[in-house]
C-alpha cells in the first residue's frame, strides 16, 4: 500500500486530502466528524478580525448547475467568512487539534488590510496550537467590497505586503490563497512568493451567475428578488483550476513554491490529477458538501492504488510528474499526425460523430448505408471532436500515422518532430542552422 | 360472492379493490423528474432510427429535446403535429417492434430510452391544458365525408379540418374512438381516456361527428359521393374469422372482440361474467389482451393457444411477457379439433400441428383443455363492402375505388394493424384529399 503520508511545507497529514476553508469546516462538529470519517487535515473556515462577526444572507446562498439526474456540476454562494465570534472559533480549533494531533490544522484568515490588524489576529491564532495559516485573498464576493478577500488578491503588491507582515508577525508556515478572478494567475503567486510566502493554495471560487429565474427576472439564489455575483466551484471549474495549478508550477520565478490545489476535486483521479500538475496537497470543498464526509474513503483508497500500479510509494514522487510536460503551443510537435478510427463492433450509429464534423468540423465522416459512419483520411484533420461527442467510450479512436508515411490530407510525409518556431509558414520563424 | 373458483361462467369473481388494481394504468406515468432523467438519456442522433420506425414520422429526438429543456407542452406539439393520437400511441403503441426497438441504445445496452413513456408525459402536459392547440386554415368551402371514426377516419377529419375543409364522419357505433373505444386493453386507456382524446380532437372545429350511422345500411357510398367533395373510408375490420371446427356454436363460446368491446363498455367490471377456466384461441394482441382481462376479472386459469410457434405470433414478446407475468399460459403449435360439451362448452379438443411442404397439417395426437369459456382471436376481416370496391390481400384494393374516394387505417393495405399506422394512413390521405381539392386541378 502507497504510504499517502503528506508533508506539506512542514504540516504533515496522514493522507494529502484536506477539507477547504469552507461550510465544512465552519466549526468544531463538523470538522470532528470530517476527522472520523478520515480526512487529513482541515482549513479552518476563514476567521476575521475582533468584534462582532458579519453577517449573511438569510435567504438562498447557493446556486447550482446540475448536470442529469440532477448531478451537481457546479456551485455558486455568496456567503462570507465565519459568522461566528472569533473566540469560539479559536476555542474550538484548539480543542479539535489537541484531539487530533496527527491531522493538519491551518486556520484561514481574512482581516482588514493593515498590518496591526494582522498581527493581532496572528497573535491569538498561534495559540490554537494550529500547523498554518491560509492568507484568504480570493473570496469574490462581499468580502471584496470591504477592501479584502479578492480585492487583495487582485493586487499583487497588496499580496506581497500582506504576506510580509504576516511571515513578520508568525512562525507559522503560511499559504497565501488565490483567487481565480484574475487575467495572469502566475502574477499574484510571484507577489506571494516575494513576500516569503511558504505556498500558495488555489483556486479560490470564481465571479459567477449561476442562472436567472425567467419569472421574476432575478439571478439565482435569489434574494427578496435581487441576486448578487457568487463564487463557482465544483466539478465545472476543474480545468480551470488545473491550468492555473500548472502555469504556477512550471514557471521559473514559482516553480518551487509548493501548491495546495483546490477546484472541483471530486474523485481520487481528480486529485492525481492536480498532484500531477504540481500540487503537494489537495482541498475539497463542493464534493464533501454535495456528498458528505465519507467520500474521502473512496479517495483515500484509489489514490492509494493507482499510486501501487504505477510504482509511487509516496505522494511526493507524484507530485510534479506532468508538468514537464505542459508546454506552450509553439512547441508541440506539428508532424504528429492521427486519425480517426471508427470501431465498427462498437458503434451504436447514433450518428452523432457524423453531424459533429459534417455540420461543424470538416466533413471528414462518411454516412454508408444501413448507417455505417467511416472516417475519410483525406479530410480528417484529428480534431478529436467525433472522440469527444461519440457515447461509446473507445468507440473512436486516434491512430498515429508512423514516420514515413504521408497524410493522406495533406500529402506530405510524415517526418521528425518539428514546432511552430520553424514552420515555413510562420514570419517569426528562426531558419534552421 | 362468487370466487375464481365458482364453476362456469360468473360475475363478481374478484372484490371491487382487486378489480381496480387489476385494471389500473398497465404503466404509470412519468412523475417530472423521471421524465428529465429518461429524456437526458436520448442521444440526439443523426437522422434518428427511431424517427423512421416510427409509422407517423414523429421527430423523436426533437421532442425529447423538447422535455429535457423543459418544454413538454412544445415536445407535445412536436408530437401531435405529426401524430394527433400521440397520447393514445403512447400508450397502445407496441415501442418495442416500432421506435424503441430502433434506439440505438437498444442496441448498446439493451435498454432504449422510454420513448413510448416519454410521449405520454409529453401528451398528458400539453392535454392538460384543456385547449385545443390547432388552428384551422382559412376555409376553402371543400366538404368531406369520412366513414368510421376509428383512428384512421378522426387523424383524417382533423387534418382535413386544419386544412380548412369541413368534415362530417359517420359512424355505426354509438361512440366515435374505434377500437380505442372498443378494442384496445383497459388498462392500456384507463379513464376514459379514448372519449376524453376524441373530445380534445375535436375541439379543432369544422368536424361534425353521426354516430348510429352505418355506410350500407343508412347511407350508401354513392350518395355520400353525390353529396360531397370527398369520402374517406376508415371502417376498419368488422369481422371475424371463424374456427370452423365442431361445437364452435356452442354456448360459451364467442370472438374475444366481442367480449373485449363488452369489457371496455362495462363501467362495473364486476357485473362482467367470465369463466373459471377460459382457452383463448389466437397469436395475436387481441388474443394476449382477451387473456390477460379474463385474469384480470378472476377466472381461475387462463390458456393461449396458438397453432404456431412461439417466433410466429403477432403479439409482440412483450406483450407475451406481460400475459405470463399476469398468470396466463402461453401453448403453441397446437389447433383446435373439436370443441365440447353437453350443452355449454365444458372442453376443448387439440391436436398437435406440425409444418409440412403445404402448411401447417394437424397430428393425431392432441390434448384436452377443460373450458368453460372458449374465447376465439383468430383473426378480424372485412366486413362488408360497399358494391364495386375489391379486395385484395385481404384489404380493400386501392385500385377498384371510385374517383373522389380514399382509404387508410386497418382496412386498407399498407403497415401492421395498428393505431400508429391508421393514424399515419388517414393523415396522408387527408394530404391527399386537401391536395386534390385545392391543387391546380381542381
Ligand atoms: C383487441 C384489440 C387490441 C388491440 N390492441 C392494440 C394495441 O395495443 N396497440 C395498437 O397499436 N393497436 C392495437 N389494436 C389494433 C388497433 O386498434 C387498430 O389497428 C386501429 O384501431 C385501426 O384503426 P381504424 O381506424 O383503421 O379502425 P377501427 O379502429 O376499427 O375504426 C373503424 C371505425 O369504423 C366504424 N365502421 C366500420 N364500418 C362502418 C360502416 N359501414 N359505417 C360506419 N362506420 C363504420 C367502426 O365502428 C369503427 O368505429 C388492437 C386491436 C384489437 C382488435
Ligand atoms: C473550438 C473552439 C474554437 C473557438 N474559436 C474562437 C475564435 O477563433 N474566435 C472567437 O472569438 N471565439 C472562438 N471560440 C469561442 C466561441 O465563439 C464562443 O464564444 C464560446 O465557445 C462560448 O460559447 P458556447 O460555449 O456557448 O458555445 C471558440 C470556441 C471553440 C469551442
Ligand atoms: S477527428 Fe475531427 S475531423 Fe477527424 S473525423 Fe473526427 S470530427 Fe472529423
Amino acid at each position: 500500500m502507497a504510504d499517502l503520508r503528506t508533508d506539506f511545507v512542514g504540516i504533515r497529514s496522514p493522507n494529502p486530502f484536506w477539507l477547504a476553508s469552507a461550510p465544512p469546516t465552519d466549526k468544531e462538529y463538523n470538522v470532528r466528524r470530517a476527522f472520523e470519517a478520515g480526512w487529513g487535515g482541515v482549513v479552518w473556515k476563514t476567521l476575521g478580525a475582533e468584534g462582532p462577526p458579519v453577517v449573511n444572507v438569510n435567504g438562498p446562498r447557493y446556486g447550482v448547475i446540475h448536470g442529469p439526474d440532477r448531478r451537481v456540476l457546479g456551485l455558486n454562494n455568496i456567503e462570507l467568512i465565519t459568522d461566528r465570534p472569533l473566540e469560539v472559533n479559536l476555542r474550538e480549533i484548539k480543542q479539535v487539534k489537541r484531539d487530533f494531533p496527527d491531522r493538519a490544522m491551518v486556520v484561514s484568515l481574512m482581516v482588514p488590510c493593515d498590518e496591526e490588524s494582522w498581527k493581532a489576529i496572528l497573535a491569538r491564532v498561534e495559540e490554537t496550537e494550529c500547523d498554518g495559516v491560509e492568507l484568504n485573498f480570493g473570496c469574490p464576493h462581499g468580502m471584496s467590497e470591504r477592501g479584502m478577500g479578492s480585492a487583495v488578491g487582485q493586487v499583487p503588491e497588496y499580496i506581497e505586503m500582506v504576506t510580509r507582515w504576516v511571515k513578520q508577525h508568525s512562525r507559522l508556515p503560511c499559504l497565501v490563497k488565490l483567487t481565480p478572478n484574475i487575467t495572469d494567475i502566475r502574477k499574484p503567486a510571484e507577489a506571494a512568493k516575494r513576500g516569503g510566502a511558504d505556498a500558495v493554495s488555489l483556486i479560490n471560487t470564481i465571479n459567477s451567475i449561476t442562472s436567472v429565474n425567467l419569472d421574476t427576472f432575478s439571478p439565482e439564489p435569489s434574494i427578496d428578488g435581487k441576486g448578487a455575483h457568487g463564487g463557482y466551484c465544483g466539478p465545472a471549474v476543474k480545468p480551470i483550476a488545473l491550468n492555473m495549478v500548472a502555469e504556477i508550477a512550471r514557471n521559473p520565478e514559482t516553480r518551487d513554491l509548493p501548491i495546495s490545489g483546490i477546484g472541483g476535486i471530486t474523485t481520487w483521479r481528480d486529485a492525481a490529477e492536480f498532484l500531477a500538475l504540481g500540487a503537494g496537497s489537495v482541498q475539497v470543498c463542493t464534493a464533501a458538501m454535495t456528498y458528505g464526509f465519507g467520500i474521502i474513503r473512496e479517495m483515500t483508497a484509489g489514490l492509494s492504488a493507482w499510486m501501487d500500479e504505477k510504482g509511487f510509494t509516496s505522494v511526493s514522487q507524484v507530485t510534479g510528474r506532468a508538468v514537464p510536460n505542459v508546454t506552450d503551443w509553439q512547441y508541440l510537435n506539428l508532424n504528429y499526425v492521427t486519425k480517426a478510427r471508427i470501431d465498427q463492433d462498437l458503434c451504436i450509429k447514433c450518428g452523432r460523430c457524423y453531424a459533429a464534423c459534417e455540420d461543424t468540423s470538416h466533413q471528414a465522416i462518411a454516412m454508408k448505408p444501413g448507417r455505417v459512419f467511416e472516417v475519410i483520411d483525406a479530410e480528417c484533420v484529428a480534431c478529436n471532436l467525433c472522440v469527444d461527442v461519440c457515447p461509446v467510450e473507445n468507440c473512436i479512436t486516434m491512430v498515429e500515422l508512423p514516420k514515413g508515411t504521408v497524410d493522406p490530407r495533406t500529402g506530405i510525409t510524415v517526418g521528425d518532430y518539428a514546432n511552430w518556431t520553424t514552420h515555413p509558414n510562420n514570419p517569426m520563424a528562426r531558419a534552421a542552422e | 360472492m362468487t370466487s375464481p373458483q365458482t364453476p362456469g361462467i360468473a360475475a363478481h369473481r374478484l372484490d371491487a379493490a382487486r378489480l381496480a388494481s387489476n385494471f389500473e394504468d398497465v404503466q404509470p406515468p412519468l412523475d417530472h423528474h423521471e421524465a428529465r432523467v429518461a429524456a437526458d438519456r436520448c442521444y440526439f442522433c443523426y437522422d434518428a432510427p427511431c424517427i423512421a420506425a416510427c409509422p407517423t414520422e414523429i421527430d423523436i429526438p426533437l421532442f425529447i429535446r423538447q422535455i429535457q429543456a423543459g418544454r413538454p407542452v412544445e415536445a407535445a406539439m412536436t408530437i401531435w403535429s405529426q401524430n394527433i393520437f400521440g397520447g393514445a400511441c403512447a400508450r397502445v403503441c407496441p415501442t418495442e417492434q416500432l421506435c424503441e426497438g430502433a434506439c440505438v441504445r437498444e442496441a448498446a445496452e439493451g435498454k432504449p430510452v422510454e420513448i413510448g413513456r416519454l410521449q405520454r408525459y409529453a401528451t398528458d402536459a400539453g392535454m392538460a391544458r384543456n385547449s385545443h392547440p390547432f388552428a384551422r386554415e382559412a376555409p376553402t368551402g371543400k366538404h368531406v365525408a369520412v366513414v368510421g371514426a376509428g383512428p384512421a377516419g378522426l387523424a383524417c377529419a382533423h387534418r382535413l379540418a386544419m386544412r380548412g375543409h369541413d368534415v362530417v364522419v359517420f359512424e355505426k357505433r354509438p361512440k366515435p374512438g374505434g377500437l380505442n373505444e372498443y378494442g384496445i386493453a383497459a388498462y392500456k386507456v384507463p379513464g376514459d381516456f379514448a372519449q376524453a382524446e376524441v373530445d380534445w380532437l375535436l375541439g379543432i372545429g369544422g368536424i361534425e361527428i353521426r354516430c348510429g350511422v352505418e355506410l350500407g345500411r343508412d347511407v350508401t357510398l354513392d350518395q355520400l359521393r353525390a353529396e360531397y367533395d370527398a369520402v374517406f373510408l376508415g371502417i376498419g375490420l368488422q369481422d371475424t374469422n371463424a374456427l370452423g371446427v365442431p361445437g364452435e356454436n356452442r354456448a360459451g363460446v364467442e370472438d374475444a372482440v366481442d367480449f373485449i368491446e363488452r369489457l371496455r363498455q362495462t363501467p362495473d367490471k364486476g357485473a362482467l361474467p367470465v369463466g373459471r377456466s377460459v382457452v383463448v384461441i389466437g397469436g395475436g394482441m387481441t388474443a394476449v389482451d382477451a387473456a390477460v382481462q379474463s385474469r384480470a376479472l378472476g377466472a381461475e386459469t387462463v390458456t393461449i393457444v396458438y397453432r404456431r410457434g412461439q417466433e410466429a405470433m403477432s403479439a409482440s414478446r412483450h406483450e407475451q411477457e406481460h400475459a405470463q407475468t399476469r398468470g396466463v399460459r402461453i401453448m403453441h403449435e397446437a389447433a383446435p379439433r373439436e370443441i365440447r360439451g353437453n350443452g355449454a362448452v365444458s372442453e376443448v379438443a387439440f391436436a398437435y400441428t406440425e409444418a409440412g411442404p403445404d402448411g401447417l397439417r394437424l397430428r393425431e395426437a392432441g390434448f384436452r383443455l377443460e373450458a368453460d369459456q372458449v374465447l376465439k382471436a383468430i383473426g378480424q376481416r372485412l366486413g362488408p363492402l360497399p358494391e364495386g370496391l375489391g379486395v385484395r390481400g385481404g384489404k380493400i384494393d386501392p385500385a377498384s375505388l371510385p374517383a373522389g374516394v380514399w382509404v387508410g387505417g386497418d382496412c386498407a393495405p399498407g403497415g401492421e394493424d395498428l393505431t400508429v399506422t391508421a393514424t399515419a394512413q388517414g393523415r396522408d390521405a387527408a394530404e391527399a384529399i386537401h391536395r386534390h381539392l385545392t391543387g391546380p386541378a381542381a
